[in-house]
């Protein structure tokens, strides 16, 4: 067991890599960057989901399968993301968010 | 200050530091080569809570496979050498807010709430009791969502190919 380390410590790491993911998904202008600051966010839950299922209920396996599971579904939203990126980069040449703009009127 | 203490103490400075710089960095590969560094010390802080086997795949599928793709499509689509403009100061200013508003009030939250630390003895977690329980459909059994997340990765595997495609009627 982790001995001398709270559970608040990795909820507080936890969230500030969770803030720091939404801020970039508010600055960034690119989509791949708008893409890597999501990623940040998964990752900040899954530590989550594991300290907790480390702490609180140690003889139970939740917390372990949904980190799997939230592992596997930022893979599959990755691999679908960079398709239409590309596919975007294809129709107008850029992946700016501000320039990619046929569909609004 | 025990060793496990200081390795934490390393683990979090990397995350935040390079999270942080994931974020602000104006050079769009520097940018996934930090997070890159970010998702590495996450498998870290993964093997320190004992999960060896959700470090693997941190380390297998997050930093091998997600930061991979990522890198191939920066490498398809923007000049390497190009720099992003800088972020306007009043959007700067209120996402950080925004942010920040968010730390202060998950963390206050956090320190107010008791947690009940159990007394129950930790089970161990091998690859044998992982494996059983992922198509196990009794007590801690997961078939359910084991079958849901294979079917999610065919569909997103197509997906991608049929978005990916190049189609007929657009020649450049």
């Amino acid at each position: 067991m982790n001995t001398g380390i709270p559970l608040e410590y990795f909820l507080i790491l936890a969230s500030v890599m969770f803030f720091v993911g939404i801020y970039g998904f508010l600055t960034r202008r690119n989509l791949i960057t708008i893409l890597m600051s999501v990623e940040l966010v998964l990752n900040s839950v899954n530590i989550n989901f594991l300290a907790f299922n480390k702490y609180l209920f140690p003889d139970q396996f939740q917390g372990q399968f949904f980190g799997l599971i939230i592992i596997a579904v930022a893979a599959a939203e990755a691999a679908v993301a960079i398709a239409i990126i590309i596919n975007i980069y294809r129709h107008f040449t850029t992946i700016n968010v501000e320039d990619v703009d046929q569909m609004k009127f | 200050m025990t060793g496990n203490q200081l390795m934490f103490a390393i683990f979090g400075m990397l995350i935040i530091i390079f999270s942080i710089l994931t974020v602000t960095s104006r050079r769009i590969l520097r940018s996934a080569v930090f997070l890159l560094f970010v998702l590495v010390s996450t498998a870290g802080l993964y093997f320190m809570l004992n999960y060896q086997f959700l470090a693997a795949v941190q380390l297998t599928v997050y930093a091998g496979g997600i930061v991979v793709l990522i890198i191939f499509s920066i490498l398809l689509t923007s000049h390497i050498s190009e720099k992003f403009e800088v972020v306007g100061m009043k959007k700067q200013i209120f996402s950080g807010l925004a942010a920040i508003a968010g730390i202060i009030l998950t963390i206050s939250t956090i320190l107010q709430t008791e947690f009940k630390a159990t007394e129950v003895a930790a089970k161990e977690v091998d690859m044998e009791a992982i494996g059983l329980s992922l198509l196990n459909y009794g007590e801690n059994g997961f078939v359910l969502p084991f079958e849901v997340i294979s079917i999610l990765l065919l569909a997103a595997m197509i997906a991608a190919i049929v978005i990916a495609k190049k189609g007929k009627t657009q020649k450049p």
